[in-house]
């Protein structure tokens, strides 16, 4: 028969394992935010969710290896709807690895008022989005139009020379999002990164 | 604390005075069960609470075959259509499996380690208490302007945040109050196994189905946090402007998918693992004969729940994942079939050459190993990463969890109920009811569930009111199927009802091959049991013991 001074100990010990116990919800609370970054580094250092590299790639003067050619799509959408046009002036460019080039995307803003809207890029195969190198690119800034104004958006990139023997072709896609009146943050392309 | 001492003094006599106190009136009634802090009262509202929760969501789901049975836009509009199948899976998992389960677990836990109460009573009553304002917030949306929650169980970013219906946040909250619930549950079980057990009970002597509780605890203390992280990221992505998920603020939707699953594959054991506690009580019963290999039974349990942690991403092998990462989670899902495996092979052979008899606990308990074991090896063929492109998103997922938990968690319920209804109510429920109720269930969740393997492999897409006319005889086939395993659950509620009102009066130990703590105890257990904590300890004997 358990007397006071067990009862007295038992309870105590609930009460301390309750204590961790409650601890260990919290913290596990905070390991599904933890999530969020954590899945940003990841997906940065095997570059496995799309999204081409950060950083500006310099434009590169070394040799263009003339022995391979690569297809690469040019694909651009809207999301949810957004009233704008938004299309590749050229659907499709066959390049050189190391090979400069330069491509245009064409938007205009039909929506009846001025709007600011974020492109953000995916490539597939996703193992090629850290070959791509963009130099300079629309998706770099926001881009503010007032109503019925147009607007010819540059791209110059190149495709790394180390890039996988097997991808012969790349498709590049860029969804317009409408971000009007949010907050400026960083580029989505800076987002998650730890360095910087 | 110092009533339980004088209480403890007593003789059993005493305990026929010390009942629940039903005051006057209705007020006397309903203060008796809001205020009630006994783990018997707890335990039954939270069986009662399923069981309606059950015939809710049941509707829906009949409300879905109905309109699949034919072809074409027949009964539903679409929208209400995937209304109905997220509050279907959403109930039906948190509003029915967990509810009923940690109903088993308040009224069996002491009762099975011989303590007085839960370690934390008035904490059991509040994790019971929030249930109810929870799907009073779920179910509300279906009658508020505007559609309920129309996206699935699993309720995916963006369509649950960009293109979320208003009633997402009812449903948000909802998530909110039964992650509290199912948190604080998680605690009590555990201080209580923990602190609470007889003199000489060490871990190693618990019964199984303490020791799956124990571990279901753990993996929802780790889990439920997470889902509310999830759910919470939502909230903010619809109304803060945060961008978790939202490609536009530099989030990405596959992170949601991420987050969700790191929760749902540990929270699929946690639907499942009491039910293999359930068993290993059940088997050894009706085969008079102790649980083959306990030790392994246990450890079986802990591996499965640690490696439910490093699976989740099997759900999603087709979003879009490196190679390596594709094999490193199609090789842990199938490492999981090994404990499984063993639990399967040990039931097996604690029946081989048993004095096997068939109440009808043991009929469910036999169907439970058998179908279960054909949900195991479908998740087996969809652990395949090649074979899962394929099966992504089919029927044949829909035959694959529906064989895992309706045969699965839903007959070990039903199992634990009959088998401890007698111990509850102080009778018997009725064997011809209840045989009744297990061959019309058993044949009948074949004919339903069975044909959405073939229609799955032929390609017929879940979550879709209507369909290509190929696939049309497999799904009247099925329809039928549902309709009959429905309605043979009206026999289940007959059944208990019957028992409580009219059952004949049942022995102690109820069943001849009964040995746990619990059967000790009169029955029905009296309102107050083991304030004195029982001496000796029959308890399940080790197969290295002379067998009975």
């Amino acid at each position: 028969m358990p007397d006071s001074t067990k009862l007295e100990k038992n309870r105590k010990s609930v009460r301390h394992q309750t204590f961790i116990m409650l601890l260990i919800a919290v913290l596990m609370f905070g390991f599904g935010y933890a999530l969020v970054p954590l899945y940003n580094v990841l997906c940065d250092a095997f570059g496995i969710n799309g999204k081409t590299g950060g950083q500006t790639a310099q434009s590169v003067v070394s040799s263009v290896d003339k022995h391979r050619t690569i297809t690469v799509q040019f694909v651009s959408m809207n999301n949810a709807k957004l009233p704008w046009k938004f299309y590749p002036y050229r659907k499709s460019v066959d390049i050189h690895p190391g090979e400069n080039t330069r491509v245009a995307y064409f938007a205009k803003n039909e929506s009846g008022k001025t709007m600011v809207v974020q492109a953000i890029p995916s490539v597939a195969p996703s193992e090629a989005a850290k070959y791509l190198k963009k130099t300079e690119c629309f998706c770099f800034e926001r881009q503010t139009l007032a109503d019925g104004e147009t607007m010819d958006m540059p791209l110059l990139f190149h495709i790394d020379r180390d890039i996988p023997e097997d991808v012969k072709e790349i498709t590049l896609s860029y969804t317009l999002f409408d971000v009007t009146g949010t907050k400026k943050s960083a580029p989505p392309e800076q987002r998650g990164k730890i360095s910087k | 604390m110092s009533e339980q001492n004088t209480a403890a003094i007593g003789t059993e006599e005493d305990h026929h005075h010390h009942g629940p106190d039903n005051g006057k009136g209705l007020m006397g009634y309903v203060k008796r069960w809001v205020f009630t802090t006994n783990h018997k009262d707890i335990g039954t509202l939270y069986l009662w609470t399923s069981c309606i929760m059950f015939f809710i969501a049941g509707t829906m789901a009949l409300l879905i075959r109905t309109e699949l049975f034919q072809p074409g836009e027949r009964l539903l509009d679409p929208d209400f259509f995937n209304q109905m199948t997220t509050l279907h899976g959403l109930i039906m998992v948190f509003g029915v499996v967990m509810p009923a389960f940690v109903g088993l677990a308040n009224w069996q836990i002491p009762l099975m380690i011989g303590a007085p109460d839960m370690a934390l009573p008035r904490l059991n009553n509040w994790s019971f208490w929030i249930l109810p304002f929870a799907f009073i917030l779920l179910i509300s949306t279906l009658f508020l302007p505007g559609p309920a929650p129309n996206f699935g169980w699993t309720f995916y970013a963006p369509l649950s945040t960009s293109y979320g219906p208003p009633s997402t946040d009812y449903m948000i909250f909802a998530i909110h109050l039964l992650g509290i619930s199912s948190i604080l549950g998680a605690i009590n079980v555990i201080a209580t196994i923990l602190n609470m057990r007889a003199p000489g009970m060490g871990l190693m002597q618990m019964p199984v189905f303490i020791w799956s509780w124990l571990i279901t605890a753990f993996l929802l203390l780790s889990i439920m946090p997470v889902l509310a992280g999830a759910v919470t990221m939502m909230l903010t992505d619809r109304h803060f402007g945060t961008s978790f998920f939202e490609a536009a603020g530099g989030g990405d939707p596959v992170l949601f998918q991420h987050v969700f699953w790191f929760f749902g594959h540990p929270e699929v054991y946690v639907l499942i693992l009491p039910a293999f506690g359930v068993m290993s009580e059940v088997i050894p019963t009706f085969s008079r004969k102790p649980l083959f290999g306990y030790s392994f039974m246990v450890w079986a349990i802990i591996s499965i729940a640690l490696l439910s942690f490093i699976v989740w991403a099997h759900h999603m092998f087709t979003v879009g994942m490196p190679v390596a990462a594709q094999l490193f989670f199609m090789y842990t899902t199938m490492l999981i079939a090994v404990p499984t495996g063993i639990k399967v092979f040990n039931w097996v052979s604690t029946m081989y050459k048993g004095a096997l008899t068939f109440e009808t606990p043991m009929l469910f308990a036999v169907a439970f190993v058998f179908l279960f074991t054909i949900g195991g090896f479908s998740g087996l063929m969809l652990a395949i990463t090649p074979a899962d492109y394929q099966y992504q998103d089919t029927y044949f997922v829909v035959a694959h969890f529906h064989y895992v938990l309706v045969p699965g968690s839903i007959f070990a319920l039903i199992t634990g109920v009959y088998y401890w209804l007698p111990k509850w109510t102080g009778r018997m429920y009725s064997e011809a009811l209840g045989k009744w109720h297990f061959w019309l269930s058993a044949i009948s969740l074949n004919i339903t569930f069975f044909p959405m393997h073939f229609l799955g492999l032929a390609g017929m897409p879940r979550r879709i009111p209507d369909y290509a006319l190929q696939f049309t005889d497999f799904n009247v086939i099925a329809t039928l199927g549902a309709f009959v395993f429905g309605f043979s659950q009206l026999i289940f509620l007959v059944n208990i009802i019957w028992t409580i009102r009219k059952g004949k009066p049942a022995t102690g130990q109820v069943w001849e091959g009964a040995h746990g703590l619990e059967w000790q105890l009169p029955s029905p257990a009296p309102y107050h049991s083991w304030e004195k904590p029982p001496n000796i300890l029959p308890h399940h004997p080790r197969e290295n013991e002379p067998s009975y």
